[in-house]
């Protein structure tokens, strides 16, 4: 509140923040105070994720297993994403089917995404559907509740003079409803993104037997504590390799919109 | 009236999918017993919880243990995600120091935190806090910065050029002005305590409602899951109602004090 400060003073600033997290992190492993196999330097830290790239651990090396986790991420996020915007946005459209499913909806939304792992390993086994169940029942709620209140937003005016014109109901849903509610879905579809990603390490940390999470709790068995910490950089970064992505599609769309 | 028939079909909804429960899962049912319990298996399952036990504990136990968790990770993150989000609202200079920090952890999921937390802590309760403490904290950090943000900026320099000293600033201005903020942060960081806290137990604890739900989830007893499932859900919603209500009241008292002061 005292005024914003100059660009340069704010990166000396920044990265004097940096210097000092990593500085005190390496002091702290260095000093002794904590075991060195429980707090490995940031160095031993990065010099691990290198090996890993090239060397096998629990089964795979580390591209191995975020190529196991993107594939089920993707699978149980579209489907989040197949399933939770058509039904928004017809819930959005025809109240009998909002007012029967938002009581489900809001029921089920109590219940934590990871809740669902003991019946998700049970129904679906602990391979592959399972974890995408998981994965599901993170992305799903955004996908449909943004898809609604995109489709709610909508201006009557629209709705009633397709309506007036004599617009079918299926035409409208995809000329009038889906574009005006695009932006709306699109931001949905990056919070799903976001909890859906979280949700699956969270499988894999409990039931799965491949994928990045799986790796860091045999490395947590096995008290490698550099292996954890790798899995924790490379989950971080992949989750904002793919928000980055899905921003660059909401702003494609967005220009793509505006033209129209 | 259209509340009425809204919740009219509501319980019309629920009361089908109850008697639909019984049907499917009955004696020749769809739904074989082993993947979805019946109804009276579930109350067995409850009834064994709460009378004898399950997981070398009862249900109260279990869900008491669980709620002591969440309360403690909860206020931890919050005592200090605030304070944090207050001064990185209030000086630039702070903000620019811990921001890149931030951006730096926060796209790491809590839930990634738990092998590490394990590590560190092994299965007691300072693991699972130290879990909540990192999916906490955030959303409660950056709320209150955000909210501190929204406060008129005529009403800070007012304050500032009465001279009215920094802590009185801090009590009387920013903190009633940022209070939406900060609860919409506290509500967000409420259900990441409950979710994480449920994972960390599903991943390793010797009591606890994921606790509860693993030994079912191994001992293959549908039943059990489900009436984890219930407990999880209910008491998520009550503490989440309970939070409702005290910032309801806050927001109320802080309205009030704003107008007679």
């Amino acid at each position: 509140m005292t005024g914003a400060l100059d660009p340069a003073r704010r990166m000396v600033l920044g990265l004097a923040g940096l210097v000092g997290f990593f500085g005190l992190w390496a002091l702290v492993a260095a000093s002794g105070l904590v075991g060195k196999a429980f707090l490995p330097g940031p160095l031993e830290v990065a010099e691990r994720l290198v090996t890993l790239l090239h060397t096998s651990f629990a089964g795979g090396t580390l591209p191995q297993h975020l190529a196991s986790s993107l594939q089920r991420f993707s699978a149980g996020y579209l489907l989040a994403a197949a399933v939770g915007v058509p039904l928004g946005l017809l819930m959005g459209r025809f109240r009998l089917l909002d007012d029967i499913v938002s009581p489900l909806f809001d029921a089920l939304r109590f219940i934590a995404p990871i809740a669902w792992v003991p019946f998700a390993a049970l129904w679906f086994g602990t391979g592959f559907g399972g974890p995408v169940l998981i994965i599901f029942s993170g992305a799903f709620p955004p996908c449909l509740l943004n898809a609604y209140r995109g489709a709610r937003q909508v201006e009557p005016r629209y709705i009633e003079a397709a309506e007036m014109l004599g617009t079918p109901t299926h035409r409208l849903i995809l000329e009038v409803l889906l574009p005006a509610a695009t932006p709306s879905i699109v931001a949905g579809l990056r919070i799903g993104a976001g909890l859906g990603w979280q949700s699956l390490v969270g499988a894999e940390l409990i039931v799965a037997s491949t994928g990045v999470g799986y790796m860091m709790v045999q490395a947590q068995s096995g008290v490698a504590t550099a292996t954890v910490m790798v899995g924790m950089a490379a989950i971080g970064l992949v989750g904002v390799l793919i928000d980055i992505a899905l921003r660059a599609l909401e702003a494609r769309i967005h220009n793509r919109l505006e033209r129209a | 009236m259209p509340l009425g028939r809204r919740s009219a079909i509501g319980v019309t909804t629920l009361g089908l999918l109850v008697l639909a429960w019984f049907m499917a899962t009955g004696a020749n049912g769809l739904i074989s017993p082993g993947r979805f319990p019946t109804p009276a298996d579930t109350w067995t399952a409850g009834l064994q919880a709460m009378v004898r036990g399950y997981g070398d504990a009862t249900l109260v136990v279990h869900v008491l243990q669980s709620l002591k968790l969440v309360a403690l990770g909860f206020v931890v993150s919050v005592a200090v995600g605030v304070p944090l989000g207050l001064l990185m609202g209030t000086s630039a200079t702070a903000e620019a120091v811990l921001n890149p920090v931030f951006m730096l952890l926060r796209p790491i999921p809590p839930l990634a935190w738990i092998p590490l937390a394990i590590l560190w802590f092994g299965l007691g309760d300072t693991a699972k806090i130290m879990v909540i403490f990192f999916a906490a904290f955030v959303p409660s950090v950056i709320n209150t910065q955000a909210g501190v943000r929204t406060i008129e900026r005529p009403l800070i320099e007012a304050a500032r050029m009465l001279g009215t000293p920094h802590g009185r600033f801090i009590r009387e201005v920013v903190v009633p002005g940022a209070a939406p903020m900060i609860f919409t942060g506290l509500r967000l960081s409420l259900q990441a305590s409950w979710t994480t806290l449920v994972a960390a137990e599903l991943v390793g604890a010797l009591a606890g409602l994921g606790h509860l739900l693993n030994l079912a989830q191994q001992d293959l007893y549908p039943g059990m899951i489900l009436v984890g499932m219930i407990c999880v859900a209910i008491f998520g919603a009550l503490t989440t109602a309970l939070l409702g209500l005290v910032e309801r009241r806050t927001l109320t008292w802080v309205r009030i004090k704003g107008d007679t002061a």
